[in-house]
């Protein structure tokens, strides 16, 4: 396969494209521009539009317009223009609506700085916007994984008609590396798109909205979501384990903190420390089963994040009692280095031989 | 007192009111040219005093203003069917 | 001649694209008027198969019970957004918007504004009534100064809620529009004119002319405290100065 040098941004927007995503909408933001850069000229090729909105709220709905219509669809933006976004993805969900989006974190809160960051996992995991909705949450550590992802990213949106974002960071999204594009269409078993407003010719009118004034309707959609939601977490749980089968410590990270905790581990292993790494993969449908299985062979946990612990939430709910969680973070922008993890597993696993 | 009531016309057109979804507004009693719908004293089924037109006159043109102005939808419109007179 | 018994044609009926519901509208609103002229358009031009509209917040909000057609319902202000979004994957398919003062005027002018700088293809329906009807009457952007609603319950005071928007005046400044008009449904005279305007937005559209933008000025008896008679009275004796009815912009070339 050939093989492309590309930043994470581009690679995600190529396969998009070749996803078959024929419409992108958004507004430029830091760390994340080369996808409308990219977009603005690759789109026109395939005869897709992209366009320029004047601010995340109008661009989200945009999505919502064209997801409308049964198309694939997409919008990218970083931490304060997601918080923007939030509006129209609540009614996405609500609404049941694929679509595709992109979050190139930067440190937060307000408008924070432009440096890489991770602060946003509450955000894109546990709701962001109103109401009982998740996301599906993908969290690609390299270039070559953020295009794998990002072109199953729309057939998962399809299948469970449900907005899904792709949640990186200023690191990888502005990284350069070697990527490969998989030849991939859209999966065969796809659910036919009869919501999709096309006309209402040959059949009874279609309405895609979100009012539910009866309260024992809206329950009832809620519910619906509710058991998406769960088939999510049966069918969709992506994690990697890596080198956690000897493990006596265990680090949990995702993202460019996972790549982090890789370097980290090989270094801890020529110091004969047992370390391992399992780095969820999907951060919703999050993989607490792995978590729970690991904990009782495991002497501690670590869990190392670009913010100053959110997803150490989700592992300690994993884990419960069964052995310790800690935690250890840099935020602002600030990209842990591999030694500062060094560091910190040593610190525990002084505390074990004590 | 009116010339129909020496010489009453024939019913030119007429326009049936639907109670269902006439809510009594009466803006189609305004805006009739000749004042010939009211707002009845009996309360339809829907809450609402609807309007009326007995036009016992046959007075109504069938200019469909009523019908234009009203925001339910209610008035339908008749107009006599033009004769035949064969005139080309 | 026996008269009752002479054959009558019906000559104004139901439109085909309303369905035969009643609405939740107050008596004498001018939403049901202004509904009925939308449809009416669509049959007459053939496209109630194909057309897609987008409503809003406010009292329409629930109409795509009363539209029988492909509807979305969009966020409060955002129905510009969504009808982008839509027309852009679909330049095939008619698009309209159907916005409230407060939707389109208020929270959602940066849509308005950008989506008519941009000749977005879709047209935008604009009921104006100087009020948010659905919330209870509180003061909108469009209110007049010195009208009393619940939030301006002495009058709207310009020193400090400032002055009422004039939002075709003020999206004519722009180029790409090709027809922006301003109409009343406040009579059977204004109602015929209503209707040709909106006839002729829906005709631009379907023949590729960028953004057309009809705002009606419609009467709202409840929240203004009014019956519907003192309603349209008032309508065309406070409103018809501020808001001039009219053709605003219009292309060269005539429908």
């Amino acid at each position: 396969m050939e093989k492309l040098f590309m930043t994470g941004n581009e690679a995600i927007a190529e396969a998009a494209v070749r996803a078959g995503c024929r419409y992108y909408f958004g507004y430029p933001i830091t760390p994340q521009n080369e996808i409308p850069e990219y977009m603005v000229k690759r789109l026109p090729e395939v005869g897709g539009v992209f366009l320029q909105a004047e601010s995340e709220i109008a661009s989200i709905f945009m999505v919502y317009g064209a997801a409308g219509s049964g198309a694939r669809v997409m919008t990218s933006s970083a931490s304060p223009g997601i918080s923007l976004k939030q509006e129209g993805i609540s009614y996405i969900a609500a609404a049941e609506l694929p679509c595709v989006i992109v979050n190139m974190m930067r440190g937060g809160p307000g408008l924070g700085g432009i440096q890489p960051s991770q602060s946003d996992y509450f955000q894109a995991t546990k709701g962001g916007g109103h109401g009982d909705y998740h996301l599906f949450v993908l969290a690609p550590a390299t270039v070559q994984e953020a295009a794998d992802l990002c072109l199953e990213a729309f057939d998962i949106a399809d299948r469970y008609r449900n907005p899904v974002m792709i949640l990186g960071d200023g690191v990888l999204g502005q990284m350069m590396e070697p990527v490969s594009f998989q030849d991939r269409r859209p999966a065969a078993d796809l659910p036919e798109k009869t919501w999709a407003l096309t006309g209402t010719k040959g059949r009874a009118a279609n309405v895609v909205k979100t009012l539910n004034l009866d309260p024992s309707v809206l329950e009832k959609h809620n519910l619906k979501l509710q058991e998406k939601y769960k088939r999510m977490a049966k069918e969709e749980v992506r994690v990697e384990c890596y080198q956690v089968d000897d493990a006596e410590i265990v680090i949990a990270a995702y993202g460019t903190v996972a790549r982090i905790a890789k370097t980290a581990i090989q270094a801890l292993r020529e110091k004969g420390i047992k370390a391992g790494l399992v780095r969820p993969i999907t951060l919703y449908p999050f993989p607490y089963k792995t978590f729970a299985d690991i904990a009782p062979k495991v002497r501690k946990i670590l869990t190392v994040e670009m913010s100053l612990g959110q997803m150490v939430e989700d592992v300690r709910l994993a884990v419960g009692d069964k052995t310790e969680v800690c935690f250890f973070g840099r935020c602002g922008g600030i990209v842990p280095g591999y030694e500062e993890i060094v560091v910190e597993v040593e610190k525990l696993t002084a505390k074990v031989a004590r | 007192m009116s010339e129909s009531k020496t010489q009453k016309k024939p019913k030119r057109a007429r326009i049936a009111i639907d109670e269902h979804f006439c809510k009594g507004c009466g803006l189609c009693v305004d805006n009739c040219p000749q004042h010939i719908i009211s707002i009845s004293g009996t309360v339809a089924t829907s809450g609402y005093y609807p309007a009326q037109c007995p036009d016992p006159e046959n007075k109504c043109t069938g200019c469909t203003l009523c019908a234009r102005i009203c925001p339910d939808v209610a008035i339908e419109v008749f107009k006599a069917k033009k004769v035949d007179g064969g005139a080309h | 001649m026996n008269t009752e018994a002479q054959e009558m044609e019906r000559i104004f009926e139901r439109p085909r694209a309303l369905r035969s519901a009643t609405t939740h509208y107050c008596p004498g609103c001018g939403h049901g008027i202004t509904h009925r002229l939308v449809a009416e358009v669509i049959d007459e031009l053939g496209i109630r198969e194909t057309i897609v509209g987008v409503a809003p917040v406010g009292c329409s909000v629930l109409m795509y019970n009363y539209f029988d057609i492909d509807m979305f319902e969009a966020s409060h202000g955002r129905a510009p957004a969504i009808a982008t979004g839509f027309k852009r994957a679909r330049p095939d398919l008619p698009v309209f918007t159907y916005q409230g003062d407060g939707d389109l005027a208020a929270i959602g002018i940066a849509e308005t504004i950008h989506a008519a700088a941009r000749g977005e293809k879709f047209t935008t329906i604009f009921i104006n009534n100087a009020t948010y009807g659905m919330t209870g009457g509180q003061m909108a952007p469009t209110t007049l100064v010195g009208q009393k609603t619940a939030t301006s319950p002495t009058g709207r005071n310009c020193e400090t809620a400032g002055y009422p928007i004039k939002v075709c005046e003020m999206l004519a400044t722009l180029d790409a529009p090709s027809y922006i008009a301003r109409v009343s449904v406040s009579s059977a005279k204004h109602v015929l004119k209503a209707k040709q305007a909106i006839s002729k937005a829906f005709q631009l559209q379907l023949k590729g002319f960028p953004y057309t933008f009809v705002e009606v000025l419609s009467p709202c008896p409840t929240d203004w405290h009014m019956t519907p008679q003192e309603a349209v009275e008032w309508l065309e004796e406070n409103m018809f100065p501020q808001y001039p009815l009219g053709e605003v912009k219009a292309p060269k070339e005539g429908v």
